[in-house]
């Protein structure tokens, strides 16, 4: 790892003044990515403006929102007894991705911020648009087994690799972000982008932006029938081949309402609108299910190595949807 | 809890970033370094230059003892214990926080050292495999490794207890189930998870304080 400047400001305005100074310069909070990234030569930054003892941690009920400090610790927030018991399907994600000690560092930020683990991303000497603009995507027609299937370009079949941000997704959360002028708050969905024609941008946040927090609307109408289904290699501590954050308002076996979200199949986590569109007033039942499994599974597309995730997606669904009401 | 400088600290501690960049070492780098490096520091008026080189002091507290060190922004918890503090306990398996090898607690939560840059850790409270036993007397955790077998090879075993320990202050050792769960993070190529979950099962059943 090449070295670097590092500062330590104490205030959230003195940090974005610190980054908006220095192009090289980037936030590190838990490092847990980040630090990986510059031992591989992935990313080199000449200065590391740490943020990891602003005072953004808090886990607060405020009105009809839970809010969720930026530097709050994956494992706090997971174990949080408001988490818990108001948000069990965020718990549930949060506790499914990487380790405990992984957990103990990461942030509730970093984890939203985290970088693909596409192997031509990581591996500095293959093409990647991702990394290197205009290299080409070794992905395309190479080893693509963890890629997607949905929202895919020529540019970048890459994953999204989070947990957390599934469930995030499906809960409609808000990303609340400081720009020194002001705050922004941008819709969970419309945070991540899909590749396009510029895959190295993973998100909108602009320069000179810091998370400071997150909102989850407290809706008790989600907080019983959920569950988040992860299908990996092994059965714990690896990312998501694909993953299901299904959550059900269910009035005996009618949806009322119903949330899905996915992961392991798209550039950002990946929420099923038309499938939840079909489920809403119908039955829970296993061949609805397994209808709107294969609705969401519409647009899917694979590349070889993933074909795969096309019957693991929907069967995943399917099963997380069991799961959630009740039925398995 | 004491004071304690080990080899060289004091000095460098103290060190302008005059006497810094005489050191040879220094001196070494900025022979490799690019013509504009070494025009900077020879005047020693580039502030970028000069972080690239510099220093940053760090205390911590390891294993009961107070450390005012002199790291490299880039130095790793992991490196720093092992190569400036010489406790080679903890261990340097993947470097990439895949494989549990070097964890360790910092402010009593397990944590990855490799992924860990020690300047972020200043003030902190770091416990290492080396700070369990009470003199000759080892930890319940150490005892039942060793009466369960719970290691083949064992580099993977400082990094096993360090988390085990905290499963079972975590209170996530309730069942072989939740055991394997949450020591996920420790991988054992000799294979040796049996015998690691009934040695935690062990010292969750005793009961106390661990």
């Amino acid at each position: 790892m090449i070295n670097f400047d590092y500062v330590r400001p104490s205030t959230s305005k003195a940090a974005i003044d610190a980054l908006n100074k220095d192009a090289t310069a980037q936030f590190i909070a838990g490092g847990t990515n980040l630090v990986d990234l510059m031992k591989r030569g992935v990313t080199a930054p000449q200065k590391l403006i740490d943020i990891s003892r602003l005072p953004l941690k808090s886990i607060q009920h405020l009105g009809n929102v839970i809010r969720i400090g930026a530097l709050a610790l994956n494992s706090e927030v997971a174990e949080h007894e408001l988490i818990v018991n108001k948000l069990p399907l965020l718990s549930q994600a949060l506790n499914a991705g990487a380790s405990p000690q992984l957990r103990n560092m990461a942030t509730v930020g970093g984890n939203i911020l985290q970088r693909t683990r596409c192997p031509y991303f990581y591996d500095t000497i293959m093409p990647c648009n991702k990394r290197q603009p205009g290299s080409g995507c070794g992905a395309l027609t190479g080893y693509n087994r963890y890629h997607a299937i949905l929202g895919t370009s020529e540019q970048c079949i890459a994953v999204h690799p989070s947990d957390m941000c599934v469930a995030l997704a499906a809960l409609g959360a808000t990303v609340i972000v400081n720009t020194n002028k002001g705050e922004r708050r941008i819709p969970f969905l419309d945070f991540h982008r899909l590749p396009g024609s510029t895959p190295e941008r993973d998100n909108n946040l602009q320069r000179g932006e810091l998370i400071t927090a997150i909102e989850i609307p407290q809706n008790d109408a989600f907080s019983k029938n959920v569950h988040y289904l992860k299908i990996r290699d092994r059965a714990s501590y690896a990312f998501a081949l694909i993953s299901v954050a299904a959550a059900l308002d269910l009035n005996g076996t009618a949806i009322n309402n119903v949330r899905l979200a996915m992961g392991g199949v798209a550039h950002k986590p990946w929420r099923l609108t038309t499938a939840e569109n079909f489920l809403k007033g119908k039955a829970a039942t296993i061949a609805n299910f397994e209808q709107a499994a294969s609705i969401a599974m519409k647009e899917a597309k694979g590349f070889g190595h993933n074909n795969f995730k096309l019957k693991l997606a929907p069967n995943a669904i399917t099963e997380a949807l069991k799961i959630a009401s009740g039925l398995s | 809890m004491n004071e304690n400088y080990c080899d060289g600290e004091r000095d460098s501690l103290h060190d302008s970033r005059r006497q810094f960049l005489k050191q040879s070492s220094a001196l070494a780098a900025i022979a490799l370094a690019t013509p504009v490096l070494v025009r900077a520091a020879e005047k020693e008026l580039d502030e970028k230059a000069s972080a690239y080189f510099e220093k940053v002091p760090v205390k911590l507290e390891v294993n009961g003892v107070v450390h005012q060190l002199s790291v490299e922004s880039r130095v790793t918890v992991l490196d720093l214990l092992r190569e400036q503090l010489h406790l080679t306990g903890s261990k340097k398996g993947c470097d990439y926080g895949q494989c549990g090898a070097c964890t360790v607690h910092i402010n009593g939560k397990r944590v990855l050292s490799c992924l860990s840059l020690a300047v972020m850790q200043d003030g902190k409270k770091i416990t290492t495999i080396e700070g369990l036993a009470k003199g000759e007397e080892l930890h319940p955790m150490q005892e039942a490794f060793i009466k369960h077998d719970g290691f083949q090879c064992g580099y993977c075993t400082p990094g096993q207890i360090m988390s085990a320990i905290a499963c079972v202050r975590e209170d996530h050792a309730n069942s072989d189930g939740e055991i394997r769960q949450y020591m996920s993070g420790n991988i054992c190529r000799c294979g040796a998870y049996s015998n690691i979950v009934d040695a935690i099962k062990e010292v969750k059943e005793k009961g106390g304080t661990i």
